[in-house]
């Protein structure tokens, strides 16, 4: 192999492990590679690749957040008691949720730029309150959907189901974000090296509140895409969701140390972890294995990385 | 004549892209302390992480009182009697002196650590190098030259008969390198065998007893200590090089930085000066004396309670970064990894951190245009790199620093404050960014340069400050500052309180 394909497996890992992947899943069943079964799978992967792409913006600053699973529930909550109990206009009911993910954000990160709390600790309150707010205003019972928002789960045309439009055009703003604009830049640098990147200039905390305000926003968005589906909003919606996220996001190349991470591995993260239980449920594994399988390989996706890493030190 | 411990021949390492060795060849002998002197990339890391077992050569061979030995981990370094000090210490800075010291082996009683035992152990290896310290004192609260004697005190724990010293003296005042030399030369006296790397070539002749010279990949030549320094500099660079500090002075313009009375408590107080365009003004004194204090106070990195400081005549808030950046204020802070680079980003990244701002229009990047102005700085400085896409770990020491530097001309400030520029940069990247300090003030520039080198800021200052206990304790213009008056200032007012 010449050095820049090298380069480019290096870098493109998971995109190769997902083709891999692919290959070995269409050989095993006959049913996976059909139009219907791949639409499915993006429809599975959109919820987790739509947190995981705001988990991204966090995860390239060093940080961590644990609460978009509830995030996106209370965020679907108020959108549906807004306007199903409530009876307000649908989009002034959605603003509120995309706003009250973004609030939920940007408490997150006063705790932690103003607080200097650990991100860990700050984001695991707010899974908790997030959460509980969302049973207390639902009293822990599903809300429907108001129509309108609901043709979110919905197709076009009957076969192009809508949550995979809404991740990719997710996934093509959190790339641009990230590539193209100054918060985008700065997260790599505060990531990269927090000390160099204030004595730089970059103001750190006010950086900080856009990262996971981001984090809040893309979580609110993945709890209307889920409820839509559902045609309901469900108080313990999305839990456990941010451990998806977090793996889509590491198995997508980033790293927890910061300074790392792009939103197309990302995308790829959240694909395999979405064509893996697909493929698994084909060939009938028990739902118990499968929690087994993905776990060996989100050790395995990192442990790769880590080893390529050293042996090109 | 003693007789040879450690034999290197022929070692050599590829790593992708670069050949790191090409054929190094070493001699130790017991009881010598043996210099290893070559520039920044030159290979002296590489060959010490071999003997360390960080590294395995791809050929050649390691002989320890002759026989060849595989030293392929760290443990085998240990067990084979061979232990580095290397600049970033490997000591647990939450745990006591006496817990370092016996980090791994702890004394045992009942299955229990024997704390007791541990303590005594830890007091005998203190005592051997000189240090009368407490043992249950947290590592985390010692000065850096304290912990560089308790990592000599753990190798010693380890016997050591091979001590690979990695530039030990670059982080030191002019008194902590007399007393490590003092129990270096102890140590040497009692057979062990040292390998000594220094920057500093004043002090090849009063430790070393002998020299390898390294330069790219290759040992070049080993001679006595006591050659010429001007010999071993062209040795290492393979030319002469003509003036060590060529500073170029230029007629001073008006004040540029203004500092008046500025103090914080508990650390520098009633610091007044002022720098002017086309000047460089040096800040010497021993470290601890306040300097870096004060520099990140002027620049806004940290607060400070009584004072002013004014650019260009405009007052600046306190605390304030961004603000003394828009008045045209840089700061390349002392520790260049640490907070000068993001060192797991590429060159052009690095180059375009301070700029960022300005180059984004609604929020948008001009990333094309921030790569082109990268570009054009990374080739007037010279840095030495694949491209632009090469990450800045990978970059020797001249050249990391050399992109701190350009990310401040990017964004054309007026006034550029230097801590300790050239620490742990070879001497010919050293004399780069001299030049590209009289670049600086020739086109109009102020420039502060703390320093701990003498000769350096004596050499390219125009007036040198010195400060001492958080004071401002005397100013010498370019002519009358020798390392004899500068010392004299810096420990008049701290001696016998020094603290570390």
């Amino acid at each position: 192999m010449s050095s820049r394909t090298k380069v480019w497996f290096s870098e493109n890992g998971a995109l190769v492990a997902l083709v891999v992947l692919a290959v070995a899943l269409s050989l095993l069943s006959s049913d996976f590679l059909s139009v219907s079964n791949l639409l499915n799978v993006g429809v599975q992967a959109a919820v987790t690749a739509i947190l995981a792409f705001g988990a991204t913006f966090v995860i390239i600053t060093a940080g961590i957040d644990l609460s978009v699973g509830s995030v996106a529930a209370l965020s679907a909550i108020t959108l549906a008691y807004l306007s199903t109990t409530s009876g307000l206009p649908w989009p002034l009911a959605t603003v509120i949720a995309l706003a009250v993910g973004v609030v939920c954000g940007l408490a997150n990160a006063a705790l932690i730029a103003y607080g200097k709390l650990p991100p860990f600790i700050a984001t695991l309150a707010m899974l908790g309150i997030a959460r509980g707010l969302a049973l207390v205003i639902s009293q822990g019972s599903p809300i429907a959907m108001p129509d309108a928002v609901s043709h979110v789960g919905d197709t076009i045309g009957g076969y192009l189901p809508i949550p995979v439009i809404v991740m990719v055009v997710m996934g093509l703003i959190a790339a641009v974000i990230l590539n193209r604009t100054y918060p985008g830049r700065a997260m790599y640098a505060i990531g990269g090296n927090e000390e160099a990147a204030r004595l730089s200039g970059i103001k750190v905390n006010r950086q900080k509140l856009v990262t996971y305000a981001l984090s809040g926003g893309f979580a609110a968005v993945a709890g209307i895409v889920l409820a839509s589906r559902l045609a309901s909003a469900q108080p313990q919606a999305a839990a456990g969701y941010e451990l998806d996220a977090i793996a889509a996001v590491v198995i997508g190349g980033a790293s927890l140390s910061g300074g790392k991470g792009r939103a197309f591995g990302t995308f790829v993260g959240a694909l395999i972890l979405a064509v893996l239980r697909n493929g698994l449920n084909l060939l009938s594994v028990s739902a118990f294995w499968q929690q087994v399988v993905i776990g060996v390989v989100i050790a395995l996706a990192v442990l790769v990385d880590t080893l390529r890493r050293r042996s090109s030190n | 004549m003693s007789e040879e411990i450690l034999r290197v021949e022929g070692l050599r390492k590829r790593f992708p892209g670069v050949l790191a060795l090409d054929g190094v060849d070493l001699s130790l002998r017991t009881g010598e302390v043996h210099v290893l002197l070559g520039e920044n990339g030159a290979g002296k890391s590489t060959l010490i992480k071999m003997l360390s077992g960080a590294y395995h050569p791809d050929e050649g061979r390691i002989l320890l009182d002759g026989q060849p030995v595989e030293v392929r981990t760290a443990g085998d370094a240990q067990r084979l009697g061979i232990a580095t000090i290397y600049q970033e210490f490997n000591l647990v800075p939450e745990l006591t002196v006496g817990e370092n010291l016996a980090l791994g082996r702890p004394p045992r009683r009942f299955g229990f650590i024997d704390v007791k035992a541990m303590h005594r152990q830890a007091r005998e290896l203190l005592d051997r190098v000189g240090l009368d310290l407490d043992p249950r004192r947290r590592i985390g609260t010692l000065g850096i030259a304290r912990m560089q004697m308790v990592e000599i005190a753990k190798a010693l724990a380890l016997n050591a008969r091979v001590l690979i010293m990695d530039e030990p003296t670059a982080v030191l005042t002019t008194s902590e390198v007399d007393k490590l030399f003092s129990i270096v030369r102890q140590l040497r006296d009692e057979g062990v065998a040292i390998v000594f790397i220094t920057h500093h070539l004043e002090e090849i002749a009063q430790i070393g007893d002998r020299v390898t010279v390294l330069r790219d990949g290759r040992s070049v030549a080993e001679v006595p200590a006591n050659t010429a320094e001007d010999e071993l500099v062209r040795l290492m660079v393979g030319r002469p090089i003509d003036q060590q500090y060529p500073r170029e002075p230029e007629q001073p313009g008006r004040a540029l930085l203004k500092v008046s009375g500025l103090g914080r408590r508990g650390a520098f107080d009633d610091v007044s000066f002022e720098v002017r365009a086309g000047e460089v003004v040096g800040l010497a004194g021993l470290v601890g004396a306040g300097r870096t204090e004060v520099a990140r106070a002027i620049f806004g990195a940290d607060r400070y309670d009584t004072g002013e400081v004014t650019v260009d005549g405009r007052p600046l808030p306190a605390g304030d970064i961004h603000a003394a950046m828009a008045a045209g204020l840089g700061l390349v802070p002392e520790d260049r990894k640490g907070q000068g680079l993001v060192l797991g980003a590429d060159i052009a990244e690095n180059l375009g951190l301070v700029t960022l701002g300005d180059a984004s229009h609604g929020g948008f990047v001009d990333r094309s245009g921030q790569r082109k102005a990268a570009a054009k700085v990374a080739g007037q400085l010279g840095v030495r790199m694949s491209g632009l896409g090469q990450e800045v770990r990978t970059l020797s020491g001249g050249n990391q620093q050399k992109v701190v530097i350009g990310k401040w001309l990017l964004a054309d400030v007026s006034v550029l404050i230097l801590d300790e520029p050239t620490r742990g940069i070879d001497v010919g990247a050293k004399v780069e960014i001299y030049q590209l300090i009289n670049s600086l003030t020739a086109s109009g520039h102020a420039v502060l340069m703390i320093s701990s080198d003498l000769p350096e800021v004596i050499g390219m200052s125009d007036r040198v400050l010195v400060m001492a206990r958080g004071r401002l304790v005397g100013e010498l213009p370019a002519g009358e500052a020798t390392q004899d008056t500068v010392m004299a200032l810096a420990v008049t007012e701290v001696e016998g309180t020094r603290v570390q």
